[in-house]
């Protein structure tokens, strides 16, 4: 695994070199949201809104209304909290190609409680029309570019900055998960942050004697993919689903839903932020704060299988390819 | 003939017909087409360059929602084919619906049938405008988003090197919206002088009086605060009403400030002020009174 930064301002100016339709919008973020080299390079496609997100929306769907695909950049608490009834009316109703961008997933920054999108998951796939993807490393940031672009209607996507891990050889999937790990005992589904967690977890819960079955979920809607049915309804103590969101609406409920449509008669143990705003700090401070790091998956486990499996954090820091977080800065706003 | 003389005609066939559904309803947005009937009126017999319809003179049934569907229809066409030298409308108070349904029959094109389905179960004619209505191509029941939408598609066509202008009409109540500003400054930073506005100023809004509502004046000012050009007119007047969109406005887009009056045409409302935003009749005597009025000023009713 290697660490790479702002992988996606390099990728987008790459990819929107022959797809002239592919214009972006910045609401005065557009060195936060990495879009300034694409400025830079595509000046006639970029455009400036400005803190006016509720009319950047609608301009969206404007756009959209004429042949061309806006990809709307900005932190994500501010397009689905502050613009959601232009998200709605002006490019969800319509069916309209917009991108929405949204930074800042979870408790991925240090701003606090008004910029963390912690239940942005639950709130966009609760609207038609609206296809929800998640990335959760640097092959996701790059390859969600095309999955987004072959929807017809609008997509929200939970997107990385800055320093991000590259897990994956392969492309992200519409609709598909990845299987990152067979095992027995438990099925755990992670999307975003929580698979790099994950999968320092699992190495050590299986040596431990615990299988894991690992799927990482890049589609949060729609959540058809007949693997996740699949999954859910092997292990032989439980699920567990890990999430960079609130426990509320976001993936242990999509995992709940197909289970219980199913049948499907096993324990469900929602791992995410409890139902709870956050505040300021670094991320593996709020991370380990709100559970959402590999010891938290690991006690999680033990509560499931009803074991002690003796599983310290020097147990888990030791799988770390280095330097996963050793030079890991908080990043600013 | 003065061809204005056709454009008081038709604003006039829009208060009859609006009075009409509302004595048939027994309720309606009456008062909105008393403001608007000259504005709408001279948009589309004077103003506008729009192409005849091309959707159906009557028009179909909802055909469901946009999305994976392939009988959903836009009301759209009633406006015209979409042509890059051609004019676009674009009404944000859908409320007003029934009067821009009422100003297509006037102008040819819709059918009078269409108008029989309005607030029907089933029909796209419905009371409060989507965009498979008639004469409508937004989603603007959500008031203040209309104009946004318009400064993408406004950049969408300068993108594609479209000459045609985009006309949207408003309510004086959405400038009390925090968003209606945001795409005013958009409009102005982005020198979008394809947008003309319409505002019907007629001073009223849900609650009365608009002045004892929120603080919106002085408008002209703010407007041109904001980088517009605005002009303010009589919005009875047809002839300022159609001078008024050749005002010179390079580089900045135009807002035509329509001061209005919410029983102008049918003055048997004036008694009901301060509350003019939707007309209920309350007494037997307040619908026999506007019956009254109808009789007396244009005879029978259909």
């Amino acid at each position: 695994m290697t660490l790479e930064t702002q992988v996606h301002q390099k990728n987008l100016v790459k990819w929107a070199a022959d797809k002239p339709e592919v214009v972006v919008f910045s609401a005065d973020l557009t060195s936060s949201t990495e879009v300034r080299l694409f400025a830079e390079t595509y000046p006639d496609r970029f455009y400036s809104f400005g803190m006016t997100e509720q009319n950047m929306m609608s301009a969206a769907g404007g756009m959209a209304r004429e042949g061309f695909t806006p990809w709307v950049h900005t932190f994500a608490i501010f397009m689905y909290r502050r613009a959601l009834d232009q998200v709605q009316m002006s490019i969800a109703y319509p069916n309209l190609p917009v991108r929405i961008v949204g930074f800042l997933p979870g408790i991925t920054t240090p701003g606090g409680a008004t910029h963390q999108a912690i239940e942005d998951v639950a709130i966009m796939r609760a609207i038609p029309n609206m296809t929800v993807l998640e990335t959760g490393d640097a092959a996701d940031v790059e390859s969600v570019l095309d999955v987004a672009q072959a929807i017809e209607g609008p997509v929200y996507i939970r997107m990385l900055r800055g320093q991000i891990p590259r897990l994956f050889t392969t492309p992200m999937q519409l609709g598909r998960a990845r299987r990152l790990r067979r095992g027995a005992d438990v099925t755990l589904f992670t999307a975003g942050i929580t698979t790099e967690e994950a999968m320092r977890a699992t190495q050590v819960l299986e040596q431990r004697g615990v299988s894991i079955e690992h799927l990482q979920v890049t589609t949060h809607k729609p959540f058809t993919d007949p693997a996740v049915l699949e999954a859910a309804s092997q292990p032989k103590y439980g699920v567990i689903t890990f999430e960079n969101h609130t426990t509320v609406g976001g993936l242990g409920t999509e995992v709940a839903e197909v289970m219980a449509e199913h049948g499907v008669g096993k324990k469900l143990v929602r791992l995410g932020i409890p139902d709870t705003y956050a505040h300021g700090g670094s991320r593996p401070y709020l991370m380990r704060h709100y559970g959402l790091d590999a010891l938290a998956l690991v006690r999680a486990v033990e509560k499931l299988v009803g074991e002690d499996l003796n599983i310290g954090e020097d147990d888990l820091a030791a799988v770390r390819v280095e330097p996963v977080h050793g030079d890991f800065k908080a990043e600013a706003l | 003939m003065n061809p204005l003389d056709e454009t008081r005609r038709v604003a006039d066939g829009i208060r009859r017909r609006v009075t009409e559904f509302t004595l048939k309803n027994g309720g309606g947005y009456l008062s909105q087409a008393c403001s608007s009937a000259e504005i709408l009126a001279t948009l589309y017999t004077r103003v506008m360059k729009l192409g005849p319809s091309v959707a159906p003179p009557v028009p179909p049934p909802f055909g469901g929602v946009p999305g994976k569907n392939p009988n959903y229809t836009t009301g759209a066409g009633y406006n015209g084919p979409r042509k890059p030298e051609l004019d676009r409308f674009f009404i944000s108070p859908v409320h007003y619906a029934l009067v821009l349904y009422a100003t297509l029959v006037e102008t040819g094109r819709m059918a009078e049938e269409g108008l029989a389905m309005f607030n029907a179960d089933g029909s796209t004619v419905e009371m409060i405008g989507a965009e498979h209505s008639p004469g409508h191509e937004l989603m603007a029941g959500s008031l203040g988003q209309a104009l946004s939408q318009v400064i993408g598609i406004a950049l969408g066509r300068r993108r594609k090197g479209e000459t045609g202008r985009n006309f949207v009409f408003m309510s004086d109540g959405e400038f009390m919206i925090g968003q209606t500003w945001e795409a005013m400054e958009t409009l102005s930073f982005y020198k979008l002088d394809s947008v003309i506005a319409y505002v019907d100023a007629n001073g009223q809004s849900a609650d009365g009086r608009i002045n004892e509502v929120m603080g919106i004046e002085p408008l002209k000012e703010r407007l041109e605060a904001f980088g517009a050009v605005a002009v303010e007119i009589d919005g009875h007047d047809v002839e300022a009403l159609a001078a008024a969109a050749e005002t010179p406005h390079e580089g900045k887009p135009l807002v035509v400030i329509a001061r209005t009056n919410p029983y102008c045409g049918v003055e048997v409302l004036s008694e009901r002020a301060p509350k003019f935003h939707y007309i209920r009749f309350t007494k037997p005597e307040e619908k026999e009174a506007l019956e009254r009025f109808f009789v007396e000023k244009w005879g029978g009713q259909k």
